[in-house]
């Protein structure tokens, strides 16, 4: 079994840690770029949301690598995410590929299919093996937040310039990518608190709130790389949607059935008084909290026709309003480009610089 | 009292349910009028860009009903089956409306959720009834009297009549007498508005067909087609589409399948492709997908269909 999956951000890291660990060959498609987004875009349904074509475009190179069993994420709606996994399978059989899917729905869809997927994606490993990588992975995962809210801090407190900064990511990213043991690990998070100390920045940034759809909040290729770019300007950038977090709530706390309505969603309730599908209700939710915790804006990230996000999109200039908070929504899809996005992000924090009059001059426009 | 009633989205389906009882309950029912270039226009100046024509034209439908009633009736309708769902644009509707239009009077926004139990239809039922009354048999009674005229309704639907002929009180069955027999798949507020698909199924059948619809097929005609599927599908319009383009295979009557979707509708995105590939890969009958959106002008559509009617026209010569 040559096993692949398509990327979302970093993500890439603990799965493939987990599999690997496990014995199983593991396929990693190229990092989503513009090839990945052309292949997906000629193969997909054109009113496709934007994931499912990027994913169309890492499954083909994944193939084109020498893949030959896919795994995916399933879903049980009302998000068109839980049916990504038919839809992809037709479109690349049709293009002639042998392969076979693997797909991971939900327990609440058919839990005994579940249980048979997931042992036939681990095998005969014994449990103390599947602990242990299933360990190994989350702490990658844990470790990549740290590392990504540590970058985060050092461009916006400009103790380390936009170069330094990349590379030193880069260098971490990497080494957490191929260690195999915890020990190891341990060294690489005391080498990353040495070289990352002292992040207070000397002068109170302007604080932004990032919501929206989880895929296009994550992913930096999707995004643009809307939160580095920020927080180059020396703009905080607070992501409302952290995978571990996601992972705890939906994974486990659902699994147990232990799951509580949570800050978001009560938040969010006299503007949204129903779950829509995706973070639709997040995002309106979030903007809530975003604006209680005197956050200076929102900036809401969605691909193009996602259907719970637009109707968080209708409704969070009523919060915007109510809260006196400014809130820009992106809509990101295959035609987004860096100078387009840029104009506006620059004229959205120019308003939020001019809102907390004061801070003008703490802020260079460009690096 | 008066109630609104705004004529768009699921009010195609479920006319006859919802005026019967509310009628029952002795409120007058005021529907709001055809929709019009002006209804549209309403709609676009509220709404965000990127949602689809369909919810556009139910707020204009809502702006032209709040100055002349006393409630608004927009039911919160997540899921009308068993671990299906509708929408999330439909899911969130009633908060949509209140975000966006200013002086609404009262809505009643049942929440219409069978996910987990068929309770949920009843529960909503008497939420909305115990607006107005506080005896239930009366609620009771309306809703026995509404249920039995949508039942006469769905009779009649599977009968082969659409529902655009039977709400507008003009059934005639031509079906044998029509040369051709086209599928016209979509969803039931984009078919029997003609304003939105800018009068579709009289202009297929000028050119002496007949438009059967998925609301024309029976229910056990969508379970023996659906089982088929690798996973089931959780949006119950889409799985009507599904089901109504997976019979074709056994039906030899059906000449010709049109597909008409709302410019950015999040599950026709993809079913549309799956129906696009089956019916490429399984049968013969020619197929064309049509989108529609704000900016759709009568001489477009007329061309594309003239072109696929000649087309069928010619493969019946030969």
């Amino acid at each position: 079994m040559r096993l692949s999956f398509p990327h979302m951000g970093n993500l890439y890291i603990p799965i493939k840690t987990f599999f690997e660990s496990l014995g199983i060959e593991v396929v990693v498609p190229p990092l989503s770029n513009k090839e990945t987004l052309e292949l997906g875009v000629k193969h997909s349904p054109e009113f496709a949301c934007l994931p499912l074509k990027v994913n169309i475009g890492n499954m083909i190179q994944a193939l084109e690598k020498g893949a030959n069993t896919i795994v995916m994420a399933g879903g049980v709606g009302p998000c068109r995410f839980g049916y990504y996994s038919e839809v992809q399978r037709e479109i690349l059989s049709d293009l002639g590929y042998d392969f076979e899917m693997i797909v991971l729905d939900p327990p609440k869809g058919n839990l005994l299919k579940l249980v048979k997927n997931i042992k036939r994606l681990i095998g005969d490993n014994s449990f103390k093996k599947i602990w242990f990588s299933a360990r190994l992975a989350w702490k990658k995962a844990v470790l990549l937040e740290e590392l990504d809210y540590a970058d985060g801090m050092a461009r916006v407190s400009k103790k380390l310039n936009k170069k330094k900064a990349n590379n030193l990511f880069n260098y971490f990213e990497k080494e957490i990518d191929l260690t195999v043991s915890f020990d190891k690990l341990q060294c690489i998070e005391n080498q990353m608190k040495e070289c990352y100390h002292d992040l207070t920045p000397s002068f109170e940034p302007i604080k932004i709130g990032l919501v929206g759809e989880i895929y296009t909040v994550l992913d930096n290729f999707v995004n643009m790389d809307i939160k580095k770019k920020l927080e180059d300007w020396g703009v905080y950038v607070d992501k409302s949607i952290s995978l571990t977090e996601w992972a705890n709530t939906n994974l486990l706390l659902r699994l147990l059935n232990i799951h509580g309505e949570k800050n978001t969603e009560i938040a969010a309730r006299p503007y949204l008084n129903h779950f829509v599908g995706g973070h639709g209700l997040q995002s309106v939710g979030n903007t809530v909290l975003y604006a209680n915790k005197k956050f200076d804006g929102v900036l809401h990230v969605l691909p193009f026709t996602c259907m719970p996000e637009i109707i968080a999109k209708s409704i969070l200039p009523a919060v915007s309003k109510k809260y006196n908070i400014p809130v820009l929504s992106l809509v990101m899809d295959e035609h987004a480009a860096d100078t387009g996005l840029n104009t506006r992000l620059e004229a959205f924090v120019d308003l939020l610089c001019k809102r907390k009059e004061g801070m003008k001059d703490e802020i260079l426009f460009r690096s | 009292m008066r109630i609104g009633i705004p004529r768009g989205l699921l009010y195609y389906l479920y006319k006859p349910l919802w005026e019967k009882f509310f009628a029952e309950l002795g409120l007058e029912v005021v529907v709001s009028k055809k929709t019009t270039k002006n209804t549209l226009k309403k709609g676009i100046e509220v709404t965000v860009d990127d949602i689809c024509l369909p919810v556009k034209i139910y707020h204009g439908h809502v702006i032209s009903l709040k100055d002349n009633v006393d409630v608004v009736f927009i039911p919160r309708l997540v899921s009308i089956k068993n671990k299906e769902f509708i929408c999330p644009k439909l899911m969130g509707l009633p908060d949509v409306i209140r975000a966006n239009i200013k002086d609404l009077p009262p809505i009643i926004e049942p929440t219409v959720d069978l996910t987990s139990s068929w309770l949920g239809f009843y529960r909503a039922v008497f939420e909305v009834g115990s607006y107005f009354t506080n005896k239930n048999t009366v609620i009771l009674k309306a809703f026995y009297k509404a249920t039995k005229n949508f039942k006469n309704y769905t009779q009649a639907l599977e009968k082969g009549a659409r529902p655009d002929e039977i709400l507008e009180g003009c059934c005639n069955l031509l079906s044998n007498k029509a040369k051709f027999k086209i599928l016209l798949l979509g969803h039931p507020y984009n078919l029997y508005d003609p304003f939105i698909n800018l009068n579709m199924i009289k202009k297929i059948e000028n050119y002496g067909a007949r438009v059967i619809t998925p609301e024309n097929f029976t229910e056990t005609i969508f379970k023996t087609h659906l089982s088929k599927l690798n996973k089931p599908l959780f949006w119950t319009l889409g799985n009507k589409l599904l089901a109504a383009a997976y019979q074709l295979k056994e039906r030899r009557d059906i000449d010709g399948v049109i597909l008409l979707v709302s410019f950015g509708c999040g599950p026709d995105s993809l079913i549309g492709e799956l129906i696009e590939r089956w019916i490429r890969k399984n049968t013969d009958i020619p197929f064309v997908l049509l989108t529609i959106d704000e900016h759709s002008g009568d001489a477009g559509l007329n061309t594309r269909i003239e072109a696929f009617m000649d087309m069928i026209e010619r493969r019946k010569a030969t």
